[in-house]
């Protein structure tokens, strides 16, 4: 009986109510600023979530070999089972760039973004395959900077950090165009496209 | 009441175990079969393909993208089991359980939230009919079946929370202009979006045809974008981060481009339509009445018209629309045909609710200034199937 009476109050416990809940419906919690920081891998073309570390490119060939990158993507970076990373002719300058999704041999992954945050974010998430989340921030900045040596976009000495990476000159870096930001409902995608019927 | 139930159910099985009815099946199967989960005849076969381009499971063991049969299909939902499969780079489909998944909204708002499934199953719900298309959904003249040029796309019914009502409860700080959804599958797959799209439209969905979400499709919580490329349906959703530029994620970069007219058509799909009867691979047995079927969609909402052509697109004719026409989502069409049994070419093209007509590869390739054999259509694949009936009643791809 003592048990019944307690038991809306316990339910509420149960539910937490309190500030930290949805305003309109009661739900949900707020994170904790630890768990905001421990599950935002986001990174900005600006880098500003990027962490403090730093790498160059003889650290990161290193780790290429240590952290068994080479086993999938070939000890050259080309040439194996995993994407091409390293371009066999060992340059980027291409008068060309790729700007669509490549994933064959004539185009290396990432490198066709105008920043090199992303490479260094796919690396931080998605790498090593299988270990994914494993690799510390001073070992991500060394393999990007290995990979952005390696594909002709910096010096070997060029040191890779928060800072100086979002700098780099990538090949695409100007004279892109990002999908449309203003979209609006019941819009086409593009007047015009591909020509009115006749 | 656990014990209870089973006895019984121990009870029932004993007495199909005794049953003289010839199977090959072993009674706990039959039993499932009957009582617990349903399966299709033994009769029906049909099944989804790996695409050639890349096996699944690769070496590696991961999955790529798996073709759903569009010619074996009725009406507009895809089974549940035959739902076609693309994944961010190759995935293992992840074994989530739902009690410990989370879904945090974070970034430019003014409350950061995190809820539990059974949080987000207390919210209003909506329940809606959205296809979900790879851009790689690209017919090429090798292929010879519709699961081949079209499996990329499916259709379900999906349930969930407007992520526009989640967006409200954490509140959206001025100058936020995109958002970043991301997945918790292990190589955590994440996409830039719009905001307007977000507030207009985004399910957080967790029910499919029915059911909670399979695996293969994100379970237990996807976002579904209607009419985006799939790319951005992001399965496995467990973070939302608001944010005021587009982020260029690893799954971004290939939608920017050069020309601004071809990065405007990265997001959303065309109008597009294909007929699945008849179509390649498949025979006419003589000359006679068959009944055209097939699918019409778009990005833009929903479909209008449909019309067909039997003479390689020199006269058109209305076809009529079978199913409802719902926004973003598959929709049946059928048109009456006599084959007089001559060789001759199929053709469908829809208009969508904005009337906009689906293109042919040529009047793409002009809009480019490119010779035909050269031209990439820009964005996703949204021309129209040519399927080449010929005098003993073959259907082969008619792309050349």
């Amino acid at each position: 009986m003592a048990f019944r009476r307690l038991l809306p109050l316990i339910v509420l416990g149960m539910c937490q109510i309190g500030s930290a809940q949805s305003p309109t419906y009661g739900v949900g919690r707020s994170p904790t600023a630890d768990e905001i920081r421990a599950w935002d891998i986001s990174i900005s073309p600006t880098g500003q979530e990027l962490p403090p570390g730093r790498g160059t490119a003889k650290e990161g060939g290193q780790l290429y070999i240590q952290k068994g990158c080479a086993g999938c993507h070939g000890r050259t970076g080309s040439g194996s089972q995993a994407p091409t990373l390293i371009r066999s002719d060992g340059t980027t300058k291409s008068s060309m760039p790729c700007l669509v999704p490549c994933v064959n041999d004539n185009n290396v992954l990432a490198l066709h973004s105008p920043f090199a945050t992303v490479m260094w974010d796919y690396i931080n998430r998605g790498m090593p395959i299988g270990k994914e989340g494993t690799l510390q921030p001073d070992e991500v900045y060394a393999l990007t900077a290995f990979l952005l040596y390696k594909n002709g976009v910096i010096h070997e000495d060029d040191v890779m950090d928060a800072h100086s990476l979002p700098e780099v000159a990538m090949p695409n870096r100007n004279g892109f165009s990002l999908p449309p930001e203003e979209w609006k409902h019941g819009t086409p995608r593009l007047q015009g496209y591909p020509k009115p019927p006749q | 009441m656990l014990h209870r139930f089973s006895s019984a159910f121990t009870r029932v099985v004993s007495r199909y175990s005794g049953a003289s009815c010839s199977t090959s099946d072993t009674p706990q199967k039959k039993l499932k079969e009957l009582i617990a989960y349903g399966e299709r005849s033994r009769y029906v076969t049909s099944m989804r393909v790996p695409v050639a381009e890349r096996m699944s499971p690769d070496m590696f063991g991961l999955t790529f993208h798996v073709t759903t049969p569009l010619q074996d299909q009725f009406g507009i939902i895809t089974p549940s089991s035959l739902f076609y499969v693309a994944t961010h780079r190759g995935s293992y489909v992840p074994e989530i359980d739902p009690a410990e998944h989370r879904l945090m909204i974070h970034g430019m708002v003014d409350r950061p939230l995190i809820f539990t499934m059974d949080e987000l199953k207390r919210l209003p719900f909506v329940t809606r009919v959205h296809f979900v298309e790879c851009a790689g959904n690209r017919a090429q003249p090798r292929h010879t079946t519709v699961q081949e040029t079209h499996g990329l796309t499916s259709c379900a019914e999906w349930t969930g929370v407007p992520l526009s009502l989640l967006l409200r409860e954490a509140g959206v700080q001025s100058g936020a202009s995109w958002i970043v959804a991301e997945g918790a599958e292990e190589v955590k797959g994440a996409s830039s979006l719009p905001l307007a799209k977000v507030m207009d439209d985004c399910l957080v969905a967790y029910g499919m045809n029915g059911e909670p979400l399979r695996p293969q499709q994100g379970f237990p919580l996807r976002l579904i974008v209607p009419g985006f490329e799939g790319i951005h349906q992001i399965k496995y959703l467990r973070r939302i981060k608001v944010v005021d530029r587009y982020y260029m994620t690893y799954d971004d970069y290939g939608h920017i481009n050069a020309d601004p007219r071809a990065a405007a058509l990265a997001l959303q799909i065309g109008p597009k339509s294909v007929i699945t009867f008849p179509s390649g691979g498949q025979r006419l047995p003589c000359a006679g009445f068959y009944e055209i079927s097939g699918l019409a969609w778009s990005g833009a909402g929903a479909i209008r018209s449909v019309e067909i052509s039997t003479d390689g697109g020199q006269q058109w004719h209305d076809a009529e629309l079978r199913s409802p026409a719902y926004p973003m989502a598959h929709t049946r069409f059928g048109f009456h045909w006599e084959w007089d049994g001559k060789a001759c070419v199929l053709m469908s093209r829809c208009t969508d609710e904005l009337g906009t007509v689906q293109p042919m590869r040529a009047d793409v390739a002009k809009y480019w200034n490119e010779p035909p054999e050269k031209s990439r259509v820009r964005g996703n694949d949204n021309t129209v199937q040519p399927w080449k009936v010929m005098s003993d009643g073959s259907v082969l791809n008619g792309l050349s």
